[in-house]
């Protein structure tokens, strides 16, 4: 691809300037899209989409929570289709609440937000490249998504054994997935994954492409933004823990539907077996879910604190590092299967390992802050939430890393607790962060700062009230003992504060597009110093067709 | 602290007198219990209360869980109090290393976000530095939580250590088997009996196990959602080695207060040791979903001095006394009308894993 740059430099020739816009007809255009910017406002649409579904059913969950005793269920039953549903269907309309609450917050909206709406927006703009490498296939990628998510729709109205929809948890461990759930909504569940994971596949290799081969000249690896940096590494992370995920889940269909006994130990399989194969691919997708998200909140906190990241070389192989560990954890997940003593021991240590380079990306965030002159603006509030949520977040991790604790604290509330601090407290604002931070840039309009910081003091007061569980309260419970009541009540008053505050953020949404007012090309000032900002808001249908040349002043 | 209270006179005396209204109950049952014979229900523990009580041997009158003990405390946040070493151990490990060392590092990260809010804001700092770079720093940063990692790692190793140390030899062995969605316990050592495990319906709720009695209609009924039919009796102060398994999809046996938790999973025998204390109710909940009633299958363990365990022991036909001395040979000799039940797991190759 070295011709590439001459080729793109050949063609600004011809065409001269920037806003020499030919935006295609409104299907061609949304619909058979090859546009960076458009597929990623597509992501995004899409991830809000799903994220207000996936947070319907967790507020589904939630008042059902409220109180001991089963109020709800009765009637989401009915809502998935169920005609007088026995008590056994009822409780299985909870396993389905649960599973489609995991699966659609993870693989529709978290990962299309952060890779497939803010990576295609940006890792272009930022490496000064005027789209993606392979445009046609960002299209298909972003289809395939759609579709899987159809898939997974149909699921919940489609018989899963005790009733409709599947009710295997995210995670689809078989035997409960295979033999215990007949019915062909765990199989479209399956190829749901099937078809996102495709999606996300053909997106890793895309950023990939594009970020070794179409950085503008004088952009050497270790000039790019951390944000780029992220995705880089990222993206590496989908290309080699998705494959697993494919095979591990075709290996159940084929356990469901054509006799096969991977998993099944009457027929020499072993259930574990899939459970190495899924967290194969599942640790290496925590990060997959975060690292975009370390890389958002590098660029604000550089740009608000108008000082260069802190230690970026550091910064850029903290990720690398936490990418490489990352799949060699994976087992911490199951330390109540019956792993050997040995083993146990491995992982505990390996997985401790993380919290360094973890550490190092936080140290290095306030240093960043530290001598600064740092303005709070909308993006920078939610980005300093995220530095204290994915902290209490990480340092969780560290408890629940020791092997001989887990036995205790694994699938309790809190490791409910745990993840979410990372990935829904943690990634989540880290998404909210970014898109006040990018926002003006992507639509031309300015929020309201005011409703954007509103926004974030109800959503961290909320999100805060939501998880606690030392007391060993099990996870994936639609009814509990009277002694968890309290706190399960506190937690579904915080999923309403947490809800009320998304409210705020539809409402500014509203505001921007009515009132809000026209930004310039660098409405955040000096301290935003990355390539979009030297582009207009919205930037041009199609940019760079002069390539920028980036000198050695530039910074990161 | 806390010895569960045993109400053995108040125990009994209720009992002879639910006894007619409880085997009325029972006689129902069987929806569950139906291919294991000779469960070992309320009817066979209260006709043995009645036959042997006043020697001693063969009875039974369910102990009292005390409150807040074996159990969550409702607007507590802590951890179980503890009542085995391991978990004594976790316990130390939990709250005197990791959790203060992890509160520090959230106040810490607390205490300078609001120094850079204080100091660094625009007013207060209106000329930003340019530093990016301190060799020095970045390297404390990075060994300083090596170190701390290090210092949590030593003791946390030698937890899973102790945790996994296998049983002694002639440790009484209990069969555990996860079924959807009851627990079923197996006493080799014992005669080979079995006991059929099911969470006590809640009043005013829908029935969760047909022919099954309501929580609170006995005295020693502990909390709804956790109290079942018929405990895992064991011994306590001894080893017992725990052999988990399951009979249809994976579930989890778990005991916070024991700090205990293991998966069954069919087609593997999972090894465990555990050591109870202190005589005691202890309540756990399965913990790999398991199904539509997976919430609905609790673990009630009640530890008992020997005789008394013996005691119960005898309330079960064809039971016999451990001795902790008897070779595997005697124990397949011994007639065990509930072998069959006892083989409700699938699998044939199943492995010992962890020990």
């Amino acid at each position: 691809m070295a011709t590439t740059a001459d080729h793109f430099q050949a063609h600004s020739e011809e065409h001269g300037h920037h806003d020499h816009d030919h935006k295609p007809a409104f299907f061609a255009r949304w619909f058979m899209s090859t546009n960076h910017k458009d597929i990623g406002t597509m992501y995004l649409i899409f991830a809000i989409i799903a994220g207000i579904v996936g947070g319907a059913f967790s507020g589904m969950m939630r008042v059902e929570l409220a109180h001991p005793g089963i109020q709800y269920l009765d009637t989401f039953a009915r809502w998935f289709g169920a005609v007088n549903p026995d008590f056994n269907t009822t409780l299985h309309t909870w396993n389905v609440l649960i599973t489609a609450h995991g699966l659609i917050m993870v693989f529709f909206m978290v990962m299309p937000a952060m890779i497939g709406g803010f990576g295609n927006w940006f890792v272009p703009l930022m490496i000064g490249a005027p789209d993606m490498a392979f445009p046609r296939m960002n299209n298909i990628s972003f289809w395939m998504t759609v579709a899987g998510f159809l898939s997974l729709m149909v699921s919940p109205f489609v018989p899963g054994g005790t009733g409709n929809g599947a009710g295997t948890g995210w995670t689809v461990y078989a035997p409960l997935s295979t033999s215990g759930s007949p019915g062909p909504a765990v199989d479209f569940g399956i190829f749901a994954l099937h078809l996102a994971g495709a999606g996300s596949i053909m997106g890793a290799i895309n950023f990939i492409t594009t970020i070794l081969n179409m950085r503008a000249p004088g952009m050497t690896i270790h000039k790019m933004p951390l944000f780029v940096w992220s995705m880089l590494v990222t993206a590496f992370l989908l290309l080699l823990s998705l494959p697993v995920l494919a095979a591990a889940i075709t290996m159940l269909l084929t356990d469901r539907n054509f006799g096969t006994t991977f998993f099944d130990a009457s027929g020499g399989g072993d259930p574990v077996l899939y459970q190495h194969l899924f967290w194969f691919f599942g640790h290496p997708e925590v990060y997959i879910m975060i690292l975009p998200g370390f890389g958002i909140i590098s660029q604000i906190v550089s740009t608000f604190s108008k000082k260069p990241v802190f230690g970026y070389l550091g910064m850029a192989y903290a990720m690398v590092a936490i990418g490489v560990v990352g799949f060699i954890v994976w087992a911490h997940h199951m330390y109540a299967t019956g792993l050997s003593v040995n083993t146990k021991m491995y992982f505990t240590a390996a997985t401790m390992v993380i919290a360094v380079p973890t550490g190092i990306k936080i140290f290095s965030w306030i240093a960043t802050m530290w001598g600064g002159s740092v303005e709070f603006k909308s993006p920078m509030v939610w980005a300093l939430g995220f530095i204290f949520l994915f902290t209490v977040g990480g340092v969780t991790g560290v408890v629940l890393a020791n092997g001989g604790v887990d036995d205790v604290m694994h699938d309790t509330y809190y490791v409910v607790a745990h993840f979410h601090y990372v990935l829904s407290l943690g990634a989540v604002t880290a998404l909210f962060a970014g898109f006040y931070y990018w926002f003006p840039k992507m639509s031309g309009k300015m929020h309201s700062e005011f409703l954007a910081h509103v926004h974030f003091v109800i959503f961290f007061i909320g999100v805060n009230m939501i998880f606690l569980g030392l007391q060993g309260m099990p996870r994936r419970y639609p009814d509990y003992a009277e002694a968890y009541e309290y706190w399960n009540h506190i937690a579904t008053i915080g999923y309403m504060v947490m809800a009320s505050s998304l409210v705020v953020w539809f409402v500014n949404i509203i505001y921007a597009y009515v009132a809000g007012k026209k930004v310039g090309d660098n409405y955040w000032g000096e301290g935003a110093t990355t390539l979009e900002w030297t582009l207009s808001s919205p930037p041009p249908f199609h940019q760079f067709e002069t390539l920028p040349v980036i000198g050695e002043t530039a910074q990161h | 602290m806390a010895f569960g209270k045993i109400s053995h006179g108040l125990g009994q005396t209720i009992g002879a007198l639910g006894l007619s209204a409880v085997a009325a109950l029972t006689a129902v049952v069987p929806a569950f219990a139906q291919d294991a014979p000779a469960a070992p229900s309320a009817i066979a523990t209260g006709a043995a209360q009645g036959a042997a009580m006043a020697s001693g041997a063969g009875s039974y009158t369910p102990m009292k869980p005390v409150e807040g003990i074996g159990m969550p405390i409702d607007g507590a946040y802590g951890l179980q109090t503890q009542f085995s070493k391991t978990g004594e151990y976790g316990e130390w490990i939990h709250n005197i290393i990791l959790m203060p060392i992890i509160t520090a590092i959230c106040v810490l990260v607390l205490i300078l976000l609001v120094v850079i809010a204080v100091r660094f804001n625009r007013r207060a700092n209106p000329v930003a530095s340019k530093t990016s770079h301190n060799t020095i720093l970045e390297v404390v940063w990075t060994l300083v939580p090596v170190l701390i990692l290090i210092g949590i790692a030593v003791p946390s190793i030698d937890l899973i250590a102790k945790q996994y140390k296998p049983a002694p030899e002639g440790a009484l062995t209990i069969k555990v088997t996860g079924n959807q969605w009851f627990w079923t316990y197996g006493y080799p050592d014992n005669g080979d009996f079995e006991v059929i495990s099911n969470m006590l319906n809640v009043p005013g709720a829908p029935t969760i196990n047909n022919g099954v009695r309501e929580v609170g209609s006995k005295p020693w009924d502990g909390p709804s959602h956790l109290e079942v039919d018929n405990r895992m009796v064991v011994p306590v102060g001894e080893p017992i080695r725990l052999q988990i398994t399951a009979a249809d999809v994976i579930h989890s046996f778990a005991v916070p207060s024991l700090w205990f938790k293991l998966d069954a999973v069919p087609g593997r025998i999972n090894e465990k040791v555990l050591v109870v204390e202190k005589p005691g109710v202890y309540y756990g909940q399965c913990s790999e979903l398991c199904g539509a009633k997976h919430g609905y299958m609790p673990i009630a363990v009640e530890a008992l001095p020997r005789d008394k365990y013996n005691a119960w022991v005898l309330t079960h036909a064809g039971a016999e006394i451990d001795t902790g001395k008897k070779k595997p040979a005697a124990a397949a000799a011994v007639p065990a009308p509930a072998a069959d039940a006892s083989e409700a797991a699938p699998a044939a190759d199943a492995t010992a894993e962890a020990e």
